[in-house]
């Protein structure tokens, strides 16, 4: 594509190149030769790729691929890589899966040997709900109080892990607060009543001959136990520490016993392997130890 | 605008406005309800208002006879004014969206403010709205300068303006009522897809048309990379949108691919919506606005069109390149990493022939504003194509795939070379069409172009942070084989470099918003034809 009109020599003083004689509109292009860098660069370019095309999978023929020298497979190496790193891990992560929970928690080394897993473990998986810091938030328990609905001792915790709490799995930990206003089993009158008493218990300051109390006699104590203090393991919480889940102030409590609770843990056996259900665990058991001597 | 037309053409306008209130009212009727009604009534107001306005000026003078003598340049103000327009709305959005990455707990109750459709709002307006108008607008000016001919005829730049931003409108609002096709910067839905490319027909033939009315002999250069941009982005745009509506009655559409195809499919159209869209078209744009602000020559001729052809051949190639590590074959991935690295000799080339090309005009980069911005482009140009280049190698991309580092990479190419360019190029011809020397307010460039500068180097340098720190912290192992960090420590680790991200955006915006105000006031009172010289070729034959 040279010029195809004929025109004057034009040199460009600044550079002392010819231009090409094309003008469009006043824009002129030099004719300056082409650069020998650029032929070098993309020589170098080629010979990488001419090189990688000849070490690596790359070129297809027909249904099938030239395989290349190093005869990688992109599968194989993903596996040989999760390997390798299990194998860094075996030697103290296959002592989770395969002792007791309960033996575990004697042994302190192999515990600080899983502590970063742990933590890790946590704010990947149950941070989520149960916050960074384990001390949960509205509708999820806080985990580092002594108060357990279903038990604190890290085998406990671990089958709550496993099975969940009202999940999908046959074996799910099951506990429901029944909607006892929407479902017309107590009045209004009983319910602001009895949710008065329970705000009290909370606080310590319960009057037993109220009409509150003796409503939570007849329709709470199967569950929340004698006075509030709780039933351990049986999914309800006990109501006189002072910790709530979905909230001890007099509206939460009226909603909660108007529309009943189902709070759902799901069952993590599909995800996490046994040895990382027993880290958590442990780590989850070890939380609460802060806390003065561990309801179990 | 109308004023432009004659009698005959104002009659054409009424018939395709007629047509489009047809469209409106068959596809409002036809849904009733959901985004296809809401879009059907947008395109029968636009369609009636358009059709009263021409109806109205029927019997109004026509253009004046000399009207031929002269370049068309009404289409370039109206697209220079969409440009800017989308350019504040649309980065707006991402400065908001950046904002809510720092600050989630401010995101408003309501769905069409969350930020999964605010995110796409922000990506189609700049690429589509701001890139998109900027591109069309320019390309005008461009290809009747460098043919000295006016365009081929005084309707279809219309209707590919106006139909480009409906377009641009019926995705944005679309994506604000739940509608995608989840496919990134593909994200309209089928009957939007449709139009576009009713609409890209149009362009495309206008430009073909033009082109065969040259006065010129050869076709220069940007010519070339503005058609590369139109055909291929058809080609792509065709076939990545391919899908079957549930119902021609509704919104929703379900893609023809499948499964790895579909990826490989996506990332070809996503690679070169970059490469088409956002490289090729705005090459076009360097290779005129450069040398003519800069009064100098082309630097290399010959390098110029190896250059044009080697970036077309190479990047056609390098999509797979988005999909490292993934079910896709290994082998597509080795050729998608390879022409990536053989890419950058073509685009470097190119950002050295522009930066060559001002050899002999420094002292005007250091004065003019305006030429500075086309410098910090073309060295923004160079800096994200070697950038994409070294991420396209497979090592590499293992350590900044799925990080901020992407983000970064795409912004120093958009907002360091894409916005750039642009922004050169409106403070170029703006006061060309107003048949001024200068800007209304030349010191609010100067402003524009460090506020640009600055609020691009915070956001690219905080993503390059943000990017490479969660890389390695998703990679790092204990000495007993455990991962080091949870995910949740790497977002809690990028708090900082978002804040730095969203006052970046802030400062970039700002400048985008001075441009706009600037563009108001130099349009003001707007002549055309004023430019004795700048005229097409008409009496004479080419020499």
């Amino acid at each position: 594509m040279t010029g195809s009109r004929p025109h004057e020599r034009d040199v460009d003083p600044v550079t002392g190149y010819e231009t090409t004689g094309h003008d469009w509109n006043g824009i002129r292009e030099l004719n300056t030769p082409f650069p020998r860098i650029v032929l070098w660069a993309l020589a170098l370019a080629f010979l990488y790729s001419v090189i990688a095309w000849i070490l690596l999978p790359a070129w297809p023929i027909g249904r099938d691929f030239t395989r290349g020298l190093l005869g990688l497979d992109q599968g194989e190496m993903a596996l040989a890589g999760y390997e390798k790193l299990e194998e860094a891990r075996s030697d103290w992560m296959a002592a989770f899966a395969d002792n007791p929970v309960a033996d575990l928690a004697a042994d302190p080394g192999l515990l600080a040997r899983a502590r970063p897993t742990a933590v890790r473990l946590f704010a990947d998986n149950c941070a989520a709900c149960h916050g960074t810091d384990g001390t949960g938030g509205p509708g999820f328990p806080n985990l580092t109080d002594r108060d357990w609905l279903w038990g604190g001792a890290p085998e406990t915790i671990a089958e709550t892990i496993r099975v969940g709490i009202n999940s999908t799995d046959p074996d799910t930990r099951f506990a429901q607060m029944p909607a006892f206003g929407r479902d017309g089993m107590l009045s209004r009158e009983d319910i602001v009543a009895v949710a008065k008493h329970v705000v009290a218990l909370g606080h310590g300051q319960a009057d037993p001959d109220s009409r509150g109390a003796a409503v939570f006699a007849e329709n709470c104590v199967a569950c929340h136990g004698e006075g509030g203090k709780g039933i351990p393991d049986n999914g309800a919480p006990t109501l006189i520490s002072g910790h709530w889940i979905y909230g001890g102030d007099i509206q939460t409590v009226m909603t909660t016993l108007w529309n009943g609770r189902q709070g759902e843990m799901p069952t993590w056996q599909d995800r996490l392997s046994t040895a990382e259900i027993n880290i958590l665990a442990l780590y989850v058991a070890s939380l609460s130890e802060n806390d003065g001597e561990r309801d179990r | 605008m109308i004023r432009s037309l004659t009698i005959a053409e104002r009659q054409t306008g009424l018939f395709i406005a007629i047509i489009l209130s047809v469209i409106g009212l068959t596809m409002a009727a036809a849904a009733r309800q959901g985004p296809m009604a809401v879009h059907g009534t947008m395109a029968l107001i636009l369609g009636l208002f358009l059709a009263i306005a021409l109806a109205g000026a029927l019997d109004k003078p026509s253009p004046r006879a000399d009207r031929e003598q002269n370049y068309y340049d009404e289409p370039t103000r109206f697209g220079i004014v969409m440009t800017l327009i989308w350019a504040v709305i649309a980065m707006g959005v991402g400065v908001w969206v950046a904002a809510l990455l720092y600050w989630p707990e401010a995101t408003p109750p309501w769905p069409a403010t969350s930020f999964g459709r605010l995110r796409p709002f922000h990506t189609t307006g700049v690429i589509f709205g701001f890139g998109g108008n900027a591109l069309i607008a320019t390309s005008f000016h461009v290809l009747q300068r460098t043919s000295r001919a006016r365009l081929a005829d005084s309707v279809s730049p219309w209707v590919v303006l106006i139909g480009f931003n409906l377009f641009c409108v019926w995705a944005v609002t679309g994506y604000l009522m739940g509608s995608t096709q989840s496919k990134e910067y593909a994200e309209a839905e089928w009957y939007a897809d449709l139009w576009l490319v009713v609409i890209w027909v149009v362009y495309f033939a206008l430009y073909m048309r033009t082109l065969a009315r040259r006065k010129e002999p050869h076709i220069y250069v940007a010519n070339w990379y503005y058609l590369a941009f139109i055909l291929v982005v058809a080609m792509l745009h065709i076939v990545n949108n391919l899908a079957l509506p549930v119902s021609f009655a509704g919104t929703k559409s379900f893609t023809i691919w499948a499964g790895v195809q579909d990826a490989m499919v996506q990332w070809w159209y996503g690679h070169n919506a970059v490469a088409f869209f956002l490289t090729a078209g705005f090459l076009g744009m360097l290779y005129y606005f450069l040398p003519v602000r800069s009064g100098r020559p082309i630097w290399s001729y010959r390098l110029s069109i190896v250059s044009f052809w080697g970036i077309v051949f190479f990047y056609i190639w390098v999509g797979s390149h988005h999909l490292h590590y993934t079910a896709l074959p290994y082998w597509v991935q080795t050729l998608g990493m390879t022409f990536s690295v053989m890419l950058l000799v073509p685009s470097w080339a190119s950002a050295g022939n522009a930066i060559a090309t001002l050899n002999g005009a420094w002292h005007k980069v250091r004065d003019d504003a305006t030429l500075r911005f086309m410098f910090v482009a073309a060295v923004f140009y160079g800096l994200s194509t070697f950038e994409g280049s070294f991420l396209a190698i497979r090592p590499v991309n293992s350590l900044s795939h799925y990080t901020d580092w992407t983000v970064g990479h795409v912004h120093s190419g958009t907002l360091g070379w894409v916005a750039m360019i642009v922004f050169g190029a409106i403070y170029t011809l703006v006061p060309q069409l107003s048949g001024r020397e200068d800007m209304a307010w030349p010191r609010a460039v100067e402003w524009h172009f460090w506020l640009a500068v600055a609020g691009t180097f915070i956001y690219v340098v905080a993503m390059w942070n943000a990017g490479i720190t969660q890389g390695l912290m998703w990679r790092t192992y204990d000495a007993n084989g455990a991962l080091s960090y949870s995910f949740l420590q790497s977002v809690q680790a990028m708090a900082p470099y978002y804040l730095l991200r969203a006052i970046g955006g802030v400062l970039f915006l700002s400048g985008a918003i001075l441009c706009a105000l600037n563009t108001r006031a130099t349009l003001k009172g707007v002549r055309f034809g004023v430019g004795t010289a700048d005229r097409p070729l008409v009496s004479q034959p080419a020499e």
